[in-house]
């Protein structure tokens, strides 16, 4: 009856087509963005497309990359996730002194990833019910886990770095599959896995659902505080992960430098990604280009010379234009 | 006699060829209390507004204060000394009583906040209103008719003159209404004029010396409130024609089919009291009342929303313990809430993902399948007409009665098999409330129990089978068969008529 007329122009086919694809508004803008970064920056610095320059880049993305995943849920459940960054030093300190107090190298180095992923869940359970139970804000909940998290794992370790003898423990962070970093091929996997849960199953449509409106949610039948702990959980195993790369990279573990300000590297991946800070929708696949346009910043920075102290400026600059570009867009 | 504070000549009002007002003319004293009545629509707020110079009346003038207006802007009303309180308050929460008394008005010495001469001068308000309050008291401690008191105080700063007040009673118990009653009388032995809008017709007589009563936008009566019961009030609030949107009622009474959904007394605290129902497969019933009285708190107890204080609930004659919307979900149970964009839509997703909200796991093999949820909703978009040109676009683009219809869908796609709907067709347009009540008949006659909330008099009169009349948490009666008119609804839901039991009227 009132259909529209059946003028299906070339425009309009390519238009529908381009809809089936993942690829949005919302994601476009900073894949555009990402391209253009890769273009210039492969001009300004001849050592930048050097397979070694790229292949490190991608490593340092990982990290902080990896976090942001899990910060993508978080804050599209309509939260925030301040204590990821001390919590990589926390769970590094626990995932090395697990390591060296079982004498089995190769059962050392499983049980410590078994540790990691659990002391990430655990702390993030932490984190979740102080919001969910204890209704505090999460901003406020993280905020003091941050300093708690801090705090232990200078205190278990006198502020001193810890590292270990395990011969076999350095292949897990720093070594390569088929020729790829293996932090970057968990990136990447736990991208895919992290997209297929948010976009193919209830579960994501319902963290969407309950960042959106937790009243239209409640009253749909959906858990909302279930759903809001379960990311927190999510973003703690995250952490987990980041931590096992990245002190099975550096064979150690600083309590004081390790997960420095990830926090806000993670936070300006998911809003350089074009997830909404005020929750509701969000990408992975946004967060993931977030990330690596922060990386990349980072690399070119480095590689022109740019002064470290300037490089802050530049960081900062390219978050607020990608929120202000996004704010035009809404 | 003094001259009229006020005085309204051939006032009429369209907005584009719809005209909500037409030839009102009256004239009120200083000191005296008009009472408005009308049903909702016939024209209230609209001339509410004129005179507090909200809205320009298209023809007519306005006598204020022995000055003549075509039409006038809020600053010259409230320089006039005409002050509104509003249903809702516009009182900061976290500011203390004189704070918010003076605010946008604050009262300076050498530049600084006077918060001594504003502290006393709110002292002497109160107390002249025989109020005992505070006026250190955050805003957030206070009682809704304590909050009352404060924007009454608020307006005397202004040295009100004529004073509306609208709808101020439904918030409050019978003792704060009394204090409210008692600080009129002190206004109007001061001079103040009042204009007093209620749908409590009890109230209207006991307060009113003279009475407007309006009807679709027409002056149906001035006169003096003595001359008037409340029944002849309800009867010319009323009295019109049922135009034909509504389908046609059921033939026979389903009284011998055994019931879907029986509640037995319901209590809800502070809310709720001894609700008992039923409702039965093949009928709608109607919920009536006056805004508050109960009835959407009826209906998210039996749906899991609220823990119950007492009570049962059978379903097709079993009992349950439903503690969530899901459990509710899962027993055929589906409410359609009266708030659309706060509890019913996320706006922000498409229509696909709002319709498939409550039945996802139907969609899900593993992963959500996409392609059989944008089947399905286009399956609802054939069947109810939604207008869509763009099924992944989000709600928040569509029209009110198209969000509606998608708000539907999203309830018939777990086939429920008692529905709960309040408001249904809050804020549509005639068409789509049409295309509505035509649904509501359709899922009585594939065998559905449904139970229709509205406080809108004429749809609970077209669309139920039987009505019960809920007022201040309780059910105050039952109407069957040629009971149901709209004198019955009002007469009970405003508290005119009372049993001290429940009974049944009709048939």
């Amino acid at each position: 009856m009132a259909q529209p007329p059946n003028t299906k122009s070339m425009g309009s086919v390519a238009r529908q087509g381009l809809r089936r694809l993942p690829l949005n508004a919302t994601i476009l803008a900073p894949l555009v963005a990402l391209i253009l970064l890769f273009v210039v920056s492969s001009i300004a610095s001849e050592y930048f497309l050097n397979t070694r320059n790229i292949s490190n880049v991608m490593r340092q993305v990982s990290y902080t990359g990896i976090i942001a995943i899990g910060m993508t849920f978080v804050i599209i459940a309509g939260g925030i996730d301040l204590s990821v960054g001390s919590m990589v030093a926390l769970v590094g300190v626990v995932i090395l002194y697990i390591v060296n107090s079982i004498s089995d190298p190769i059962q050392a180095v499983l049980l410590g990833l078994l540790a990691a992923i659990a002391a990430g869940g655990l702390l993030g359970l932490f984190n979740g019910l102080l919001v969910t139970r204890g209704r505090i804000a999460a901003f406020v909940v993280t905020l003091a886990s941050m300093s708690i998290f801090r705090s232990l794992a200078l205190y278990f370790t006198d502020a001193a770095v810890v590292s270990t003898p395990n011969p076999h423990f350095s292949s897990v962070g720093g070594g390569f599959l088929l020729g790829i970093p293996v932090p970057v091929i968990v990136f990447f996997g736990l991208a895919i896995i992290a997209h297929v849960l948010l976009f193919h199953t209830p579960y994501g449509r319902h963290v969407c659902a309950v960042g959106a409106n937790p009243q239209v949610a409640r009253y749909s039948g959906i858990r909302v505080e279930r759903i809001v702990l379960s990311t927190f959980v999510i973003a703690g195993i995250c952490v987990g992960l980041s931590a096992i790369m990245l002190t099975s990279r550096l064979n150690s573990v600083s309590p004081s430098d390790a997960g420095y300000f990830y926090e806000l590297d993670a936070i300006a991946a998911v809003v350089i990604g074009g997830t909404a800070l005020s929750g509701g929708r969000g990408s992975i696949w946004g967060t993931v280009i977030g990330a690596l346009i922060l990386g990349i910043i980072n690399n070119m920075l480095n590689l022109t010379g740019v002064s470290p102290y300037l490089q802050g400026l530049v960081k900062g600059g390219v978050i607020l234009l990608a929120v202000l570009l996004q704010y035009k867009r809404a | 006699m003094s001259e009229p504070i006020l005085t309204l000549e051939g006032i009429g009002k369209a907005f584009g060829p719809v005209q909500v007002l037409n030839d009102i003319s009256l004239s009120v004293m200083p000191g005296e209390v008009l009472g408005i009545l009308g049903e909702n629509g016939a024209g209230k707020s609209t001339l509410l507004k004129i005179i507090s110079g909200i809205y320009t009346p298209t023809v007519g003038t306005i006598h204020l204060n022995g000055q003549i207006f075509s039409a006038l802007d809020p600053i010259t009303a409230r320089f006039h000394g005409v002050a509104m309180i509003p249903q809702e308050f516009n009182l900061i929460p976290t500011l203390r009583v004189y704070e918010n008394v003076f605010l946008g008005q604050e009262v300076r010495r050498h530049g600084f906040l006077d918060h001594a001469g504003m502290r006393k001068r709110t002292q002497e308000l109160l107390s002249s209103l025989e109020v005992d309050l505070d006026p250190e008291l955050p805003i957030e401690r206070l009682s809704v008719a304590q909050k009352q008191m404060v924007e009454v105080a608020r307006v005397l700063v202004n040295d009100a003159r004529l004073l509306i007040l609208d709808e101020p009673t439904t918030v409050l118990t019978d003792r704060e209404v009394a204090v409210l009653f008692r600080v009129v009388r002190a206004l109007v032995a001061k001079g103040v004029t009042i204009l007093f809008i209620s749908h409590k017709l009890k109230e209207v007589k006991d307060l009113c010396d003279r009475l407007l009563i309006l009807r679709d936008g027409q002056q149906v009566e001035l006169c003096e409130t003595a001359t008037l019961n409340e029944e002849d009030m309800a009867r010319k609030m009323v009295g019109r024609e049922l135009s034909q949107i509504y389908p046609e009622k059921l033939a026979q009474s389903t009284d011998n089919t055994p019931p879907a959904l029986r509640v037995r007394g319901l209590s809800l605290k502070g809310k709720l009291k001894d609700i008992n129902l039923e409702v039965r497969r093949g009928e709608v019933l109607g919920f009536a009342g006056l805004v508050g009285a109960g009835r959407t708190e009826i209906a998210e107890t039996i749906m899991g929303l609220h823990r119950k204080e007492q009570g049962e609930i059978f379903i097709d004659g079993e009992l349950v313990d439903l503690r969530s919307p899901n459990e509710a979900h899962a027993h055929g149970l589906a409410y359609l809430s009266e708030d659309r964009q706060g509890k019913g839509l996320i706006l922000s997703f498409n229509v696909m993902q709002n319709i498939t909200a409550l039945s996802l796991k139907r969609y899900v093999r593993g992963f959500i399948k996409h392609r059989a949820e944008r089947r399905q909703a286009e399956h609802y978009q054939q069947r109810l007409t939604i207008k869509a040109s763009n099924l992944a676009a989000p709600v928040s683009l569509l029209s009110g009665g198209n969000q509606q219809k998608v708000y539907f869908s999203k309830l018939l796609d777990i086939e429920p098999d008692i529905l709960i709907l309040d408001e249904p067709t809050r804020g549509i347009d005639i068409s789509a409330k049409q295309q509505i009540y035509r649904l509501i008949r359709d899922l009585t006659e594939q065998n559905k129990a449904v139970i229709v909330i509205s406080s809108e008099l004429e749809e609970v009169i077209g669309i139920a089978d039987r009505v019960l009349v809920i007022r201040e948490g309780q059910i105050a009666v039952e109407l069957n068969g040629d009971d149901i008119n709209e004198e019955q609804i009002m007469l009970y839901a405003a508290g005119a008529r009372q049993h001290a039991n429940r009974e049944q009227v009709g048939n």
